[in-house]
């Protein structure tokens, strides 16, 4: 039995090598909110009350190009919604724990972490205080994020325009879906949503942010029936 | 106002994050349904990066020879090869910045 202190620090240390990646991901959305014409305490702001990186960006992109407010949450819903799946997951694990504990860890459930603390709890069903690894992996990676947006909105008030910085946007979404590439139905998924959003593109208030995916898993359902 | 819209935002994302581990059973999500969530970021990410690359600041459709366009099919490759996030995007601006500043 893994003592809580030695779980929490294991969770650490699991997560330790995404931060390769979550750490400029975060410079990036600080410096892109600034670059966007954001208010510094806003662009912070969204870290701690949604923290979720690439739900930020969108966010603040759909925002600055003059979508509705109702259409920049429902598309943070989208994006967010895959959390649904990691809560399903997890569950198994976190059981036992009071509702209050619930509630608390649920906050910190991010891509990164879960992958990591999923991966653990796998091979370590038996430990009592499993919760501690998920709360390690979690607290790393929200003081990260923390510390790396606010180095990013430093730094893009530094950034001199002409860069052209918003080109880090697609680009840091490509980073995040090139390994699917890999399956095909994963490639016709995305040639799906691509192309629905460029014809949907002059839709009232940017809705085709939320129409192209909702088409895009419509297909992605279909495929799978068909697979079976 | 923007404020308002982020707290929505923000308890709207814990809500997706808390719902399956506090509130409802885990079953109650079945298979077919986890099996279409892990299609979700094959379904949102590519609705942002198509029009970000494709359609200039004024939604018109930019040129085949656009510097955007040769950005993108770097980042792809060295995505793909690499598996490396950092590669992925500097390697896209770099190649945007040398032909933006270059040529």
């Amino acid at each position: 039995m893994l003592s809580k202190k030695q779980l929490f620090t294991k969770g650490m240390v699991d997560v330790t090598p995404h931060m390769l990646s979550v750490i400029p991901f975060g410079i990036i959305t600080g410096a892109i909110g600034i670059d966007l014409g954001f208010n510094p305490y806003l662009v912070y702001g969204m870290s701690v009350i949604i923290f979720g990186g690439a739900s930020q960006i969108v966010f603040l992109q759909l925002l600055s190009g003059g979508a509705s407010s109702l259409v920049a949450v429902t598309s943070v819903g989208v994006i967010n919604s895959r959390h649904l799946l990691y809560g399903a997951v997890l569950s198994e694990y976190l059981e036992k724990l009071s509702l209050m504990k619930k509630l608390l860890i649920s906050y910190i459930v991010v891509d990164q972490g879960f992958a990591e603390s999923n991966k653990f709890f796998k091979h370590n069903k038996k430990e009592q205080y499993l919760h501690y690894h998920l709360i390690g992996t979690g607290c790393t990676l929200w003081v990260c994020w923390q510390v790396a947006t606010l180095s990013g909105i430093i730094l893009g008030s530094f950034v001199p325009e002409e860069l052209g910085l918003k080109f880090a946007i697609p680009l840091t979404f490509i980073a995040i879906v090139v390994q699917d590439l890999k399956k095909i139905d994963h490639v016709i998924v995305m040639i799906v949503s691509g192309i629905s959003s460029l014809l949907f593109f002059d839709l009232p208030f940017k809705s085709y942010i939320i129409i192209s995916p909702i088409v895009a898993l419509f297909i992605a359902a279909l495929l799978l029936r068909l697979k079976k | 106002m923007t404020w308002i819209t982020i707290i929505i935002a923000g308890v709207l994302t814990y809500f997706t994050r808390m719902t399956m581990i506090a509130i409802v059973r885990r079953d109650l999500l079945g298979d077919q349904i986890k099996e279409v969530l892990t299609f979700v970021p094959s379904a949102v990410f590519p609705a942002i990066i198509f029009p970000a690359i494709f359609l200039n600041d004024y939604g018109a459709y930019i040129e085949l020879y656009d510097p955007k366009i040769f950005g993108a099919i770097i980042a792809i490759l060295v995505g793909y090869f690499s598996k490396n996030v950092v590669a992925t995007i500097f390697s896209g601006l770099l190649s945007y910045w040398i032909i933006i500043f270059i040529f």
